[in-house]
């Protein structure tokens, strides 16, 4: 065949050992790109990019008062953020986590809106406590339909997250409405010992932070140093080893799904009885779909997701610095989130191949 | 007009969306590819149509720029998914996500402004018949998804080209050695299946709701992705089970118009149980799932 017919393109090739160095450039590199992309983006809609950029991406960091907030939000992605990279690495998708810290913020809110008068230090441990096994107890619902019906987990989860939201709905506008709160879909403020302690003394930051840092050096601890924790990654990456050495695929799935739960819903019990003080529709801001990424972005590692946590909950903060400062639309920090997901999935694909410009014979595929 | 005149009349139009969405889905998983964005997709082509048709473009051009946007979206993620080899599911999940936002901020300037939908095509005879007659009387729309539909059928059971795309879906390896393009194949399959999702979420948006809200497509393109479990695959049980969507969809709205006493969080939520219930239902039947189900789904292909 002649050179003519035979294009240079560029070809994916497998290297011989995965290589750690781009395994670990691979999240800054993915949200240099996602910044460019959006930037660009900006630029379309008429707006000034290097205003959005500082307001978006360095503003979180540049003063106390805006880092703590981003300290505050961080506590509920890592939390969520680490149980979902469980379920990931043995190949379970639980992809509804905002269910499951939906069903936490209501289990947790049932303490102070049966008992108001309620005192006594017990109460926001309780609570805490109470919303975990409220999350655990929704996610069991997609364990069950996994394990027993063999039903897909990515859609069993999902619309359990759209129910919980009906749910949530139902509560406020319902039985649980504040009947003091001017008809606003919203329970009763809570008592003060209903909240979680403050950890920063002049900031919103609360010990729920430090529960969420427990909770990822636990699962560091799981996953890289127990052997119930390399079962369940036997079983993500070959299922048929697994088999054979006798792990048992159904307890892989329910332990994902209880841990994944677990974190979710601890993490909705934590913001109720954190920064909102009470149950209301605007619980979660997205944060079961964001701490997906999160994981993702965190390289599926307990360690990696400490830092893929911050910057998630800094492109919040920055996107509520953009809206005010820049006019940028909050739908502007989906659009961030997504395109940083894909940026990191194609950076991550060089983790395993490598890029060669062959010359590809016409009709076979590159 | 009674409960069920309403339902009839009714049902196909509420199916709509959930169809045409499945059988873009359909023609992708067939081909090997699980793309869990049709959400982001649909979101992505509902806010194109109903700018374009707002802004006085028509119906027409509305439809045909919402397929080529999800299309194009679509083709992001077959380049990651495919050329890339990403994890498909996180991949389609960062779709969906993207989309999403991009329909959110597309149409903030547009929010709860109302465009004017499609006038009913009726046929002769059969829409006067008593009870059923409703089902006879459906926009333009409807009546090209029903063609679809069967072209769709068609073309998976009696051509080549339904061969060669499930072979890609079945055992890519040997379609490779066949001769066929496997990724351009997929890609292929993708697009087509991103430009349907535009399609059902054109038709969601200026057709069956024609007011702009944001997140109004509400879940539908993920019941999409479970209605073609439901079916097994089949053309013809998607259609069935779309059908049955669409009915639970208006059943609901007929339970608040006649005033029953449910809460309509409930009734909100009623599709989304329904989905849960059938799909532990036929998920159950595993013999059912591998007869029809496609080997190769969500694996990428290297040669």
């Amino acid at each position: 065949m002649s050179a003519l017919s035979r294009p240079l393109l560029p070809v994916l090739v497998r290297r011989e050992h995965a290589s750690l160095t781009v395994k670990l450039v691979a999240p800054p590199v993915a949200l240099g790109l996602a910044t460019l992309l959006n930037l660009g983006l900006y630029l379309l809609m008429g707006r000034d990019p290097v205003a959005v950029f500082h307001a978006m991406l360095l503003e979180p960091f540049l003063s106390w008062a805006s880092f703590s907030e981003v300290l505050l939000k961080t506590g509920p992605l890592l939390l969520i953020a680490q149980g979902l990279a469980i379920g990931f690495r043995a190949k379970v998708f639980n992809i509804g986590a905002e269910g499951q810290f939906i069903l936490g913020a209501i289990f947790a809110s049932a303490i102070p809106v049966w008992f108001p008068q309620a005192t006594g230090q017990w109460i926001w441990p309780s609570m805490l406590v109470i919303g975990a096994l409220g999350g655990a107890l929704w996610a069991s619902l997609t364990a069950f339909w996994r394990v027993k019906l063999n039903a897909n987990e990515i859609l069993v989860s999902l619309m359990l997250a759209l129910v919980a939201a009906q749910l949530l709905n139902y509560l406020l506008l319902g039985p649980w409405k504040d009947p003091n709160g001017f008809n606003f879909p919203q329970s009763v403020m809570f008592q003060f010992d209903a909240m979680v302690p403050i950890l920063i003394p002049g900031t919103r930051v609360n010990v729920s932070l430090l529960v969420a840092c427990a909770f990822s050096l636990a699962a560091w601890l799981f996953m890289q140093r127990s052997f119930a924790g390399y079962k369940l990654q036997v079983g993500g990456l070959a299922p048929r080893a697994a088999g054979y050495a006798g792990f048992n695929e159904g307890r892989a799935i329910w332990l994902s799904l209880l841990v994944g739960g677990f974190a979710a819903g601890l993490a909705g019990a934590a913001e109720v009885a954190g920064p909102l003080g009470q149950l209301q529709r605007s619980i979660s801001t997205g944060y079961g779909y964001a701490a997906i990424i999160v994981a993702y972005l965190g390289g599926l590692h307990p360690v990696g997701i400490v830092f893929s946590a911050l910057l998630m909950a800094a492109l919040y903060i920055g996107g509520d610095n953009a809206m005010v400062s820049a006019n940028l639309p909050v739908a502007a920090v989906r659009v961030f989130q997504g395109s940083l997901l894909l940026a990191y999935l194609v950076a991550v694909a060089f983790v395993r191949y490598r890029l060669e410009w062959r010359h590809v014979a016409r009709g076979s595929t590159p | 007009m009674n409960a069920l005149e309403f339902i009839l009349a009714g049902m196909l139009a509420a199916a709509t969306p959930f169809l045409l969405a499945a059988l873009g889905e359909l023609v992708a998983e067939r081909a090997g590819v699980l793309n869990l964005g049709v959400e982001g997709l649909m979101a992505l082509g509902a806010v194109i149509a109903f700018i374009i048709v707002y802004q006085g473009g028509g119906h027409l051009l509305g439809f045909l720029a919402a397929g080529l946007a999800s299309a194009a979206l679509s083709l992001v993620f077959a380049v990651v998914a495919l050329g890339f080899r990403a994890n498909q599911v996180a991949t389609g999940l960062a779709i969906g996500i993207l989309g999403q936002g991009l329909s959110a901020l597309f149409g903030k300037s547009f929010e709860s402004l109302t465009v004017k939908g499609l006038p009913k095509l009726s046929l002769p005879w059969l829409s006067d018949i008593p009870v059923i007659g409703g089902l006879f009387s459906q926009d333009i729309v409807v009546w090209l998804s029903l063609a679809a539909t069967v072209a769709i059928w068609a073309v998976f059971a009696h051509t080549k080209t339904g061969l060669v795309i499930r072979a890609v879906g079945e055992n890519p390896k040997a379609a490779r050695a066949l001769g066929y393009p496997v990724i351009a194949v997929r890609f292929a399959a993708v697009a087509f299946g991103g430009a349907l999702a535009g399609f059902a979420g054109a038709y969601a948006a200026v057709v069956y709701t024609p007011l702009w809200a944001d997140g109004m497509i509400a879940g539908r393109g993920w019941i999409a992705i479970a209605l073609v479990v439901f079916g097994t695959w089949l053309t013809s049980r998607i259609f069935l089970g779309a059908c049955l969507f669409g009915a639970v969809s208006l059943a609901s709205l007929a339970a608040q118009a006649t005033g029953l006493d449910v809460s309509s969080q409930l009734l909100s939520s009623l599709p989304y149980l329904v989905t849960i219930v059938v799909l532990g239902i036929i998920s159950s039947n595993r013999r059912l799932l591998k007869l029809n189900g496609v080997a190769s789904l969500g694996e990428p292909f290297e040669q």
